[in-house]
């Protein structure tokens, strides 16, 4: 759990946060948008960060976690500084997703939706990224497309990014 | 108007009117699970629905809209299978634990099941595997009985405005819930139970203690007293087959003496206590300058929904401790002295329409004896357990009489139990006591009812009294916002937590609807004319206490067991830096 930055007034991120919340302050309907900002902000959303979001937005903190936890693009634990995304599209499925998925596991020791301990690689499953021909395939950081991928290769390519 | 045709049948309904709600009129009843009138309307479960001549798909009759020239099929085998199937993979994700389930034949899930003839659930799968969370001592959350209806989130948020649950994740991973899957004792839940009153299944439930009352009444070294609330003389009948609106005070005493009670007492004798040191506090107030509005205490769940959400209005509720309390200080104190007991052997039961109560007698000051003041309470729907096991059946009991002197009361305290009640109460005893006349007309009508804020001012000797009533949260804050703005000049506001006050509080028998609450709070007002003597101030028990043992309203000895103070709390999960 991240440590609470809530009320010690000095926390460089804190103040930032407020500034974000601050035109919003009393209005649910801005929820999203002072989310998709907080985790610009922070790199993903701790539990401090939706309570000062709660407050100040004037909602529970039900409501943000269950908004959080609705959207898969927001994320309440810290994500690596590369993002692997393994399409298991039909087309990657088909041609060996399962077999990806796998290497990886061992190679960074996490699971899908896990962060390696090193903040490295943030690991995830993702649907077709319309590179069926490159199947079975994956993308890192949201533009490298990595294609026709044997278990071999892979090592390989995670040293390109340190 | 809009014409349609149901099943054949021609009917004019108003614009905006359901197909659930027109099919109604026509007697056709279409199975629902999610629904719940007024409160949740959203289609999530899909069991209503119907054919639509015309519509690609079957339609959700809960939440569809009549339109001119309709043509809806509610019953063809079709609609049946679609029904059955939906079931089904409902089902396929449900502990079947029906028979050793605390909801076992008065479930709305297991209903539909008996309806529909399922015999087999076709779909074997993962099953939803999150704990359950027993960390409250008045509700226990099971998320594997979860149907995800939202009924309770519903409740917790539109009607309680307390926001405690809410839905999470998404998918096969849905969980109704505090943030962060959070234990209920550890967020701002005030355990009012209404979830646990609309829950179609037991994935919210009261947590049951029936189990250390049977021990406790099996111990020969206890002396082991009961204490019924006011509401639930109108409601226990109906956990065991009486009609809605029965009064079945004088059963419900004989079956408590049947189950082994040493001594059957009332919270309505300390309901009554409370007005004298309730209604003299006010008068303090008023002729000292204390803070005003003063605001009643008696309802636990209003009082921890003050404490996360208003406490900086706590200076405002009256430090009268709840009749309960007041009850439970007095059992070991007052009435072991009386009896030559000692109170370490007093075990000090109390009845309640309330999961609330079942917290509040846990709270750490609440120990003013030297003892757990009221060691267990009970909800109504437990007490109706106990009388199934003992096989005691309404119809067969005699009525009794409560033991004295704990279970002297007047028509004041009984009608404690509807929302208006103790505002109605203090106004009897405040009236004579500042005016020292008798009062034309006990019946203050204006208190009464189901309305969410109930506003009057009533005149007591020179001083025109400006009272204010709400029942249910969402309506105690529309009063509690004009206070923190300074727009209120009342004197007194009577604040229930739960819709139409205890009547239709968390631990009442299921179902407990907005007819249903009407019924109790009828049966409430007859109960209250029947009674020989209607003013808490002439309750002869109540006087006794005074001159052998308290000495006076807020006196010193009232002050160490009548009254009580509040904590501040917050509403976030936060923790202390």
């Amino acid at each position: 759990m991240a440590t609470c930055s809530c009320c010690c007034g000095e926390d460089e991120l804190t103040k930032q946060l407020d500034k974000i919340i601050e035109p919003y302050r009393g209005q649910p309907g801005g929820l999203i948008q002072v989310l998709t900002k907080a985790q610009e902000l922070i790199g993903y959303l701790p539990k401090w960060a939706l309570i000062s979001i709660a407050k100040g937005l004037g909602l529970s903190l039900q409501d943000v976690y269950g908004v959080v936890t609705f959207y898969a693009f927001f994320s309440l634990i810290p994500r690596g500084r590369h993002k692997i995304s393994v399409c298991a599209g039909t087309a990657c499925y088909v041609k060996g997703t399962k077999m990806v998925t796998k290497t990886l596991r061992e190679v960074l020791g996490i699971k899908p939706g896990q962060t390696t301990p090193d903040s490295r690689f943030t690991l995830e499953v993702v649907r077709c990224i319309g590179a069926c021909g490159l199947a079975p395939a994956m993308i890192i950081d949201g533009k490298d497309v990595h294609g026709r991928l044997e278990p071999e290769q892979i090592p390989q390519i995670l040293e390109q990014y340190a | 108007m809009i014409t349609l045709t149901i099943d054949n049948q021609k009917i004019a309904v108003e614009e905006g009117t359901t197909i659930l709600e027109a099919a109604e009129k026509l007697g056709i009843k279409i199975p629902t699970l999610c629904y719940l009138k007024d409160i949740n309307v959203i289609g999530a479960c899909r069991i209503c629905v119907v054919e639509v001549q015309g519509a690609k798909a079957y339609v959700p009759a809960c939440v569809a809209p009549v339109a001119e020239g309709m043509v809806v099929r509610t019953n063809t085998p079709a609609v049946i299978k679609a029904r059955k199937l939906i079931l089904e993979l409902i089902l396929s994700d449900h502990p079947m634990e029906c028979l050793t389930c605390v909801r076992n034949q008065n479930c709305e899930l297991q209903k539909l099941a008996e309806a529909f003839g399922l015999t087999e659930i076709r779909f074997e799968g993962e099953k939803t595997s999150y704990p359950i969370d027993n960390s409250s001592p008045a509700i226990v959350r099971d998320p594997r009985k979860c149907v995800l209806c939202r009924r309770c989130v519903a409740v917790c948020t539109e009607i309680q405005t307390v926001n405690a649950i809410q839905a999470q994740e998404r998918g096969f991973n849905s969980l109704i819930a505090p943030a962060f899957n959070e234990q209920l004792a550890n967020v701002e839940c005030v355990q009012c139970g209404q979830c646990s009153l609309v829950c179609p299944t037991a994935a919210i439930h009261e947590v049951d203690d029936t189990g250390r009352v049977w021990e406790a009444l099996a111990d020969p070294k206890k002396h082991v007293i009961v204490q019924t609330a006011p509401a639930t003389r109108v409601q226990v009948g109906e956990t065991i087959g009486a009609e809605p609106g029965s009064i079945v005070t004088g059963q419900m005493v004989a079956g408590l003496r049947r189950l082994g009670f040493d001594k059957v007492f009332d919270t309505d004798f300390t309901a009554d206590l409370t007005i004298l040191e309730e209604g003299n506090e006010l008068l303090q107030r008023i002729q000292t300058g204390g803070t005003l509005p003063m605001i009643t205490s008696c309802s636990p769940g209003w009082i921890k929904f003050a404490e996360h959400f208003y406490p900086d209005l706590l200076p405002h509720l009256s430090t009268c401790k709840s009749p309960q309390q007041m009850f439970g200080a007095l059992a070991k104190t007052y009435y072991a002295e009386k009896a030559g007991i000692d109170p370490a052997d007093i075990f000090s039961v109390s009845i309640m329409p309330c999961t609330a109560k079942k917290y509040e007698c846990t709270r750490p000051e609440m120990k003013s004896s030297g003892y757990q003041d009221v060691d267990v309470v009970l909800t109504s729907r437990e007490l109706g357990r106990m009388f199934k096991q003992a096989g005691l059946d309404m119809a067969n009991l005699p009525e009794e009489e409560y033991d004295a002197p704990l279970g002297i009361s007047t028509g004041a305290g009984e009608i404690f139990g509807a929302s208006g009640g103790v505002m109605e109460a203090a106004l009897r005893t405040v009236y004579e006591v500042v005016t020292g006349k008798e009062l034309p007309n006990i019946n203050f009508t204006e208190c009464r009812g189901l309305t969410g804020v109930k506003e009057a001012t009533v005149q007591v000797g020179d001083l025109p009294v400006k009272i204010a009533i709400t029942n249910g949260l969402g309506n105690a804050r529309k009063v509690l916002d004009k206070i923190r703005a300074g727009e209120a000049d009342y004197h007194f506001i009577e604040i229930m937590c739960c819709p139409g006050g205890c009547i239709g509080g968390g631990g009442s028998p299921i179902p407990t609807d907005t007819e249903i609450r009407l019924k109790r709070i009828d049966a409430t007002y007859t109960e209250d004319e029947r009674m020989a003597l209607r003013k808490s101030h002439e309750n002869p028990a109540v006087n006794e206490l005074y001159q052998e043992f308290l000495e006076k309203p807020l006196g010193h000895k009232s002050h160490e067991l009548l009254h009580t103070h509040y904590t501040k709390r917050n509403r976030y999960q936060e923790e202390e830096c």
